[in-house]
């Protein structure tokens, strides 16, 4: 067990999805600044460094995630920020869309984003404090073919995370969402290049995200200062 | 077989973490019949909330066991086991030792 003596001055951060792209990203960019960051996915990790902890886990799995927080709560005691980033796409015509398709997005989207939120809230409503960042993506509101259950389910957090704010306002805890845009990772590979480019076209700035745009958000909700902005979601890009 | 003296020191010890939290006029008695859930408790839900929580972490910090108070069985139940903490106590004994 680290001693809380040395953490006390480092955050201890949760990310899930840290296998690749952006949140390997994150993962890696907030170990660098020294702090305590614990990651999980299906897959293993290849980050190195002293101040990361990775469980394989399916997000899903509420036995797992259980056991990643009683990890963090045995070691650190504490939990100060959540950044559920693990999500999966799939681009369909709605009428071609398979309901086990429907079904594995939500879980994974949603239900796994709820339950992270969930026992994150257990861990942090004991210190009074903390920080919860959801993913949504600017698919959502900008309402594109082909993106029906993919968008709605980002819809379905970011309507969950407005809630989830009020509920634990009180315990002095902030939850938002980051609405995102296409980043060159994994989740786009086999999108059309057509489809891509349309969805850019509907934004303010057209261009892809840099991996430095989300974490200048991330960087912005987690600040102490920020401990009066809940219940937000920003879109990248502008929508 | 977790005995319910056991449980309700568990329990116990779960309040007296919430009672830190409370000022002198709403904290929780330490007695069986104390209820936890409704208009007479002194607890607002927020504070039913988090003791549910403390117990829960308790019971694996204390007891060495995982369970989860809230799950549909315990809110189908026609009597609620969150009313007093004997309900609570007995509750948590038929988790622990029927699994």
């Amino acid at each position: 067990m680290i001693s809380p003596v040395n953490i006390k001055n480092q955050k201890i951060i949760l990310i899930t999805g840290t296998s690749k792209g952006i949140g390997k990203y994150l993962a890696e960019y907030y170990c660098g600044k020294g702090h305590v960051v614990t990651g999980c996915s299906r897959n293993d990790s290849e980050i190195k460094n002293d101040n990361y902890t990775h469980f394989l886990l399916d997000v899903t799995d509420e036995k797992k995630v259980k056991e990643l927080f009683l990890h963090i709560r045995k070691n650190y005691d504490r939990l100060d920020v959540l950044i559920n980033n693990a999500g999966i796409a799939s681009m369909n015509h709605v009428m071609l869309t398979p309901s086990e398709t429907v079904n594995k997005i939500f879980e994974t989207n949603f239900t796994g984003t709820f339950l992270f939120c969930r026992e994150a809230a257990k861990l942090m409503s004991k210190n009074k404090s903390g920080r919860i960042i959801n993913f949504s993506s600017v698919a959502a509101d900008l309402a594109i073919e082909g993106e029906a259950i993919y968008a709605a389910s980002k819809s379905a957090v970011e309507t969950f995370t407005k809630i989830l704010s009020k509920e634990l306002s009180a315990f002095g805890i902030t939850a938002n969402t980051i609405g995102l845009t296409p980043v060159k990772t994994d989740l786009i590979k086999n999108v059309p290049v057509v489809k891509i480019n349309n969805l850019l076209e509907k934004l303010t700035v057209k261009r892809f995200a840099e991996f430095t745009d989300i974490s200048n958000v991330t960087d912005f909700f987690i600040r102490e200062e920020s401990n009066f902005i809940t219940g937000q979601n920003i879109n990248l890009g502008g929508v | 077989m977790i005995t319910s003296e056991k449980i309700n020191e568990t329990i116990f010890n779960a309040l007296d973490e919430i009672n830190q939290l409370l000022p002198d006029e709403n904290k929780i008695e330490k007695k069986e019949d104390t209820v936890l859930y409704g208009a007479y408790s002194r607890l607002d839900s927020l504070g039913l909330v988090n003791l549910i929580v403390t117990v829960e972490q308790r019971v694996q910090d204390e007891l060495g066991r995982s369970i989860d108070l809230t799950d549909e069985k315990a809110l189908s139940r026609k009597n609620s086991p969150f009313l007093t903490v004997k309900t609570l106590s007995d509750y948590i004994a038929s988790l622990l030792n029927n699994e």
